[in-house]
């Protein structure tokens, strides 16, 4: 049995939702190799050698791989994966673009977004925006998994893998990356936030939503949002948190504003504390708040960074 | 150009579903069933094409039970030409799914086929990018725009922490995010028009597809349900708790 965990990178930074998907994979086998797919990508390479209970990094090195376009990335990933039992990849953005296509190519299935490692073969999925888990048995040869990053710990450095390199290219040009727009912060990422401050519809307008941050300089948080304010144009779609937006899982989720509709609630409910701010006192997010404020979060939030 | 949509049948996303006391399976007896309303955007992107003068003709597609026709009946009425709808009682895994709909878009010479990222059922978010790979195609998946130039599409993407735009060659599959567009409604015209437009009806192995799953579900259980904690009085309260009793600030 052995593991190959795709890493996430910016070329230049290994992401930590890597570090989740090793954790998964140490459930798994203690066999686990990493590859890194990137274009003058050493550091990330030097970073995912550091990572406890690797063995090899496998380092595929070439401007094909720049963008890490699926269509580049997964038949390399394929070829690879002939090799392994499983196939790992962090459930984020980049993970579910690339993994069914190499499950296409490897003609198996993909289990998507798995929470919890049974054995080898057998791994537990939300469905139905989390209102249910399923635990799911897979007869594969090769198990394809993306990992949901909120539902393993990161994994320890210091680790000393061995580095390989990968001559493989792709040639293709169906796909081409035409160019990024990042949204540039001094705050936490989302995904990784021990704090996150969210605002909802009673936000009321964008320019409200200095209030939360505010706040959250205070804190040291990361802001979110509901899909009601990304509706209503209050902030861009990548502050969503939700089953159509990010999964996330802080220490502390704070709901401003946000009433608590079933799918802002499957990207949240797993955060150890949940505080609710809201005027209305019956709205659904009180249910599952640990701590619930009826009150006018006009008046709170001004408050809340006074006395923070 | 023809264009392909997916369209699955689920339950409707405001229905709370619960788990069968058997812990086999979600309870969906009686429950209000819809189009999955990734699929309703990605009709709706495929009939602004259309109405646009990019695309002569709009394709339904639909794979499950009979009761299926209804959804391709309300993309019928929405604009689309004319409906497919692949028969069948199995539950059928996204690899099987994207096996027949790449021999569907081999029959039909599509050039573009637009699917939901994801179904709200099975939330698997995988049959678009495995049809990529089976038609060896690019794929734009979580589209937030796409825009044809000069006989190539392109494509801007919702990523973590962004947007990412790809210039794709056609024939390429796109998947919908939310942001793509907001989906029309029917009207009652259109909706007794549909009643005439065709329906085609296949069987997966009349593609050659075995629907037989690698992937067998032990259990469905419900998650632990979170209570409902205390409620504050005031922000110092608030404060107050969340350092010494919470301490997570």
């Amino acid at each position: 049995m052995s593991v190959l965990v795709i890493a996430e990178h910016d070329n230049s930074e290994l992401k930590s939702a890597t570090l989740n998907a090793v954790t998964a994979a140490e459930e798994i086998s203690s066999d686990i190799d990493i590859l890194v797919a990137g274009s003058k990508s050493d550091d990330v390479v030097n970073a995912a050698a550091q990572v406890s209970g690797v063995t090899k990094v496998i380092h595929a090195n070439n401007g094909c791989y720049e963008n890490q376009l699926a269509e580049s990335v997964a038949p390399l990933v394929s070829d690879l994966g002939k090799n392994y039992s499983h196939i790992l990849a962090p459930a984020t953005t980049t993970g579910k673009n690339l993994l069914p296509r190499v499950a296409a190519l490897l003609n198996v299935a993909q289990i998507s977004d798995i929470v919890e490692v049974k054995s080898d073969d057998t791994f537990v999925r939300p469905i139905y925006a989390g209102n249910a888990l399923a635990t799911v048995q897979s007869s594969d040869a090769i198990k394809v998994i993306t990992v949901r990053t909120t539902a393993f710990a990161d994994a320890e450095s210091g680790g000393c893998a061995t580095v390989e390199t990968s001559d493989f290219a792709v040639d293709q040009s169906s796909a081409v990356f035409m160019g990024e727009k990042l949204s540039q912060s001094e705050r936490p990422e989302l995904t990784s936030a021990s704090i996150i401050i969210s605002g909802g519809r009673g936000m009321q307008d964008g320019k409200n939503f200095v209030l939360l941050e505010k706040v959250a300089d205070k804190l040291g948080a990361a802001i979110g949002a509901s899909r009601a304010a990304v509706d209503a144009g209050f902030v861009p779609n990548d502050y969503q948190v939700g089953q159509t937006g990010k999964i996330v899982a802080p220490d502390l989720y704070i709901a401003v504003g946000i009433s608590g509709a079933i799918q802002h609630l499957a990207g949240m409910k797993d955060s150890k504390v949940i505080v609710a701010i809201n005027k209305d006192e019956e709205a659904p997010i009180f249910q599952i708040a640990d701590y619930g404020l009826v009150a006018d979060l006009f008046k709170v939030l001004p408050e809340l960074e006074q006395i923070l | 150009m023809k264009i392909l949509v997916g369209v699955k049948r689920v339950v409707d996303a405001n229905v709370k579903v619960r788990v069968k006391s058997d812990n086999t399976a979600v309870d969906l007896n009686n429950a209000k069933m819809a189009i999955n309303p990734f699929c309703e955007i990605a009709i709706e992107e495929a009939i602004r094409m259309k109405e646009a003068g990019a695309a002569e003709e709009v394709i339904a597609v639909s794979i499950g039970p009979t009761v299926c026709q209804e959804q391709i009946r309300t993309a019928l009425a929405l604009g689309s030409d004319r409906g497919i709808l692949v028969e069948t009682d199995d539950h059928v895994d996204p690899l099987a799914v994207a096996k027949i709909l790449k021999a569907i878009v081999d029959k039909e010479q599509v050039d573009l086929v637009i699917l939901g990222k994801l179904s709200i059922d099975t939330d698997n978010n995988q049959v678009g990018q495995m049809l990529g790979a089976l038609c060896n195609y690019p794929q734009g998946t979580f589209a937030c725009s796409a825009e044809f130039k000069e006989g190539k599409i392109e494509v801007s993407r919702e990523i973590d922490g962004g947007e990412q735009t790809v210039l794709l060659d056609l024939p390429a599959i796109v998947t919908t995010d939310l942001r793509l567009n907001e989906p029309r409604y029917a009207s009652l015209p259109n909706i007794m028009k549909a009643k005439k437009k065709p329906i085609d009806f296949f069987s997966p192995a009349d593609f050659g597809v075995d629907t037989a799953t690698k992937l067998k579900i032990l259990s469905v259980e419900p998650p632990s349900e979170r209570t409902a904690g205390v409620k504050v009085e005031s922000v110092e309260e608030l404060v107050d708790k969340l350092r010494h009793e919470a301490k997570v600030i």
